[in-house]
């Protein structure tokens, strides 16, 4: 039953977390380098951005569902257990979802880093 | 790729892995939250540990954000996997957790996962390129908007 828990919990995790990534990345992209407009604009520019920019916003909340699922896993299974399958599974659905939704160019590098991923979190579950 | 911004990701790496640590610490103290007694949330967050646990979370968020403003999501969640040894480390001499032979190849494959992304380009999306280029007077419109 503890199993069922721990991984009910972590795929709550990756699909929160997943969600909330695309849409944090997406926010900062329409942000921009936050050290150029640092320098240029100050932090209080820079932070006023950030906090009006709706994609931000939407992420946060995926990403306080994504923590609380978090919170709740880690008081069932051990940290190197849930901690590592979550965020190693979630690299693999932004994998797709950046390429989907981002556009970004995941290319054989970079596949081979989320097959090496995918691969250690298959033996840290083992 | 400059030392400011290798410095940003060692932030999300270190932060990351530190934060779930002491979570992980504090939560195994304050045991387990059922459905049934959602106020055992309020209760794990007056745990010392979990109090700094959220607080290195923060530290992790605004240090994952500087990096996603200039670079690939692709880029920075590899990059920074490395955090995955570091808590490893943590949960064998700190938390005095079982880390089996097997868990540790696992740990070795996802950061050689680290090296492929590493010696990539940092930002290939094409959402950026067109903003870096065509937004830069925009984006001194915005800013002077903002001061006024």
């Amino acid at each position: 039953m503890n199993h069922v828990y721990t991984w009910g919990g972590i795929l709550i995790i990756v699909v929160a977390s997943v969600v909330g990534d695309i849409l944090l990345a997406r926010a900062m992209k329409q942000v921009g380098d936050v050290h150029a407009l640092w320098r240029r604009t100050g932090l209080w520019t820079v932070v006023g951005r950030i906090l009006s920019n709706s994609n931000f916003f939407l992420g946060v909340t995926a990403m306080a569902v994504a923590f609380f699922s978090l919170l709740f896993a880690l008081s069932w299974g051990d940290v190197s257990l849930v901690a590592p399958a979550a965020a190693s599974l979630t690299f693999i659905g932004n994998a797709f979802a950046a390429k989907i939704f981002l556009h970004e160019k995941v290319d054989r590098r970079r596949w081979m880093a989320a097959v090496l991923v995918a691969a250690g979190v298959a033996l840290l579950a083992g | 790729m400059t030392f400011r911004k290798y410095l940003v990701l060692a932030g999300v790496t270190v932060f990351a892995a530190a934060g779930d640590s002491m979570l992980s610490h504090g939560m195994k103290q304050t045991g387990n939250i059922s459905l049934h007694h959602l106020q055992g949330v309020i209760l794990a967050v007056a745990n010392p540990w979990v109090a700094i646990g959220i607080l290195l979370l923060l530290a992790f968020f605004a240090a994952y954000m500087n990096a996603l403003s200039w670079a690939d999501l692709t880029y920075v969640l590899p990059a920074t996997s490395l955090g995955y040894v570091l808590l490893a480390l943590v949960a064998k001499f700190a938390l005095h957790e079982q880390v089996s032979p097997l868990r540790w190849l696992g740990i070795a494959l996802i950061s050689g996962g680290v090296g492929f992304v590493a010696g990539g380009p940092a930002l290939t999306s094409h959402a950026h390129h067109d903003t870096e280029c065509a937004s830069e007077p925009a984006s001194a419109v915005v800013s002077a908007g903002a001061e006024r």
